[in-house]
């Protein structure tokens, strides 16, 4: 089962052996399914918690074309951007350094036909194929609890891969630079200060000019107005500029990840 | 009484050696990230939600509401990330407990020295936190200081049960459990954020198992001035309870780990 799943998906060009790495993480991941289960909860704790109990204290919003929301459904899109971009991080970050560092998993891959590249696209599809499962069960919570307005809504799933896709990049790239445990601070210390000031909570009219605009050129901001519009039917075509930013970046970081990878494991 | 107290400075000696070397790594899990909390939602949502009429929180501002639980909840995670993998570690990994006990400590000293540790942790970051809340006026009146104590009783009431739970664990794949359904959802649902009378009604009474809840009540009450002592005594009961019996738990866990 497992290697027919793998090897009926979809592939992108070039993508090559990187099907290989994906085929091992699922088979790896189904001995820890619970593991797996249990990383749908904590985005939609985050939703009822916040979009349901501090929305009764809040009261509605009023978005830039005039239209009013909720805050449920103001918060709900932001939550789902910010879940993507966990999901992405960690996968990307913890996971392959411990691959790389301790279990030498890709210095095995290596010694066979797979290249850095086909390391590189291979985890970055496997983040994503598991982001997209989380998304996926998201989007549906989003729908019960009823905080989905439009049906531009069907492009929030592929917007929300967008937004794994560029952090699995970025994050691989980073990962190539670690050094130890220790340099992790640095990935909460740029994905935290996201997670709280990039528009999720409040409408990102809020700050004043200068620090506006360092919110808005963050690459979460990107992902939380692509999915805040998909989802509340605000679409304009300013959003292919957001997602314009998601793709450089991911393309970028993978890039840089599978160069990386090479120099650090074929010397 | 004085062996006690001599086992206890042997372990001092460890801890700060060890803490003197990790400390730096733990700057932005223990002190930003609650600041960055207390900015994005005390100030940044904190604005709407004023805006918005503060007939629900009793007339304060919501910087002021969520300061004071916001205190407790960051006790609660500081606590639970120290009784977790470093328990795991002195057992499993670096098996630092085995040489301990191969000194006049007993298991019981080993543990009480674990939580020892976790306390000045706990007291260490709430402190700065304090100061700080206190400058941004989180405090409704001088008394919020006394939500130091409850900190750091909240701290060891989930300190305690966590190592109990470390000591029997196999592998660290648990850990990832205690913090999905045990952390997070009390840190979002012990009324840090929002009174807790707006959950649903048996999700009412979860929160009011949750030592989180009560830790916040005592601390915001504190706060605000509106102690009921008798509410207040059931409180501090119920976490001591956890306390209490949360290290019986985890001596005799750890007793049977390392002594077999």
């Amino acid at each position: 089962m497992a290697t027919l799943t793998a090897r009926v998906l979809p592939l992108p060009v070039r993508f090559g052996n990187g099907r290989h790495l994906v085929e091992r993480n699922f088979l790896v991941y189904r001995r820890s399914w619970i593991v797996f289960v249990s990383g749908f909860f904590e985005p939609v704790f985050y939703l009822l918690s916040i979009g349901v109990g501090v929305a009764q204290l809040v009261g509605d919003f009023t978005l830039a074309d005039g239209t009013a929301i909720g805050y449920a459904a103001f918060v709900a899109p932001a939550m789902l951007a910010s879940s993507a971009m966990n999901g992405a991080i960690f996968d990307s970050t913890y996971n392959i350094f411990f691959r790389m560092k301790y279990a030498r998993l890709y210095d095995s891959m290596l010694a066979t036909p797979l290249r850095p590249w086909d390391v590189a696209t291979g985890e970055v599809t496997w983040a994503l194929l598991r982001g997209a499962c989380y998304s996926a069960m998201f989007i549906v919570v989003m729908l019960l609890l009823g905080l989905v307005e439009s049906w531009w809504t069907l492009l929030a799933l592929p917007a929300a891969i967008l937004i794994g896709y560029a952090f699995a990049g970025a994050g691989m790239a980073m990962t190539t630079f670690m050094r130890s445990w220790q340099d992790f601070e640095f990935v909460q210390l740029a994905t935290m200060p996201m997670f709280l000031f990039s528009a999720t909570f409040y409408p990102i009219e809020t700050y004043p000019g200068a620090i506006r605009w360092l919110v808005e050129i963050t690459p979460l901001y990107q992902g939380v107005a692509l999915e805040r519009a998909l989802t509340t039917g605000t679409v304009s075509w300013t959003l292919l500029i957001n997602a314009l930013y998601l793709v450089a970046m991911g393309t970028a970081g993978m890039y840089v990840a599978s160069r990386r990878l090479g120099k650090l494991l074929l010397k | 009484m004085s062996v006690v107290l001599e086992n206890g400075r042997r372990q001092f000696d460890y801890w700060a050696t060890v803490y003197k070397r990790t400390w730096k790594g733990s700057l932005v899990s223990s002190f930003l990230l609650p600041l960055l909390y207390l900015a994005a939602m005390g100030i940044g949502l904190g604005s709407f939600v004023d805006d918005n009429g503060t007939g629900a929180l009793g007339g304060i501002s919501y910087l002021q509401f969520i300061a004071p639980g916001l205190l407790a909840a960051t006790a609660l995670q500081i606590a639970v990330g120290e009784s977790t993998y470093p328990v795991m570690g002195g057992i499993k990994w670096q098996k630092f407990y085995f040489s301990m006990i191969a000194t006049p400590l007993r298991p019981a000293d080993v543990m009480y020295g674990q939580l020892a540790f976790v306390a000045f942790r706990v007291l260490t970051t709430c402190t700065v936190f304090l100061v700080v809340i206190a400058l941004f006026d989180g405090l409704a009146t001088p008394w919020g200081l006394f939500g130091l104590p409850v900190a750091l009783l909240v701290g060891m009431a989930a300190s305690a049960p966590v190592c109990a739970v470390a000591t029997r664990l196999e592998n660290d794949s648990g850990f990832a459990m205690i913090f999905r359904f045990g952390v997070v959802p009390a840190f979002l649902f012990s009324g840090a954020f929002f009174p807790v009378s707006q959950l649903p009604n048996w999700i009412e009474w979860l929160a009011y198992l949750s030592p989180l809840w009560h830790g916040v009540e005592l601390s915001r009450d504190l706060s605000l001035g509106t102690v009921d002592p008798l509410a207040a005594l059931g409180n501090l009961a119920y976490l001591a309870a956890w306390f209490v019996v949360g290290t019986w738990f985890a001596v005799r866990g750890l007793t049977r780990r390392l002594i077999s």
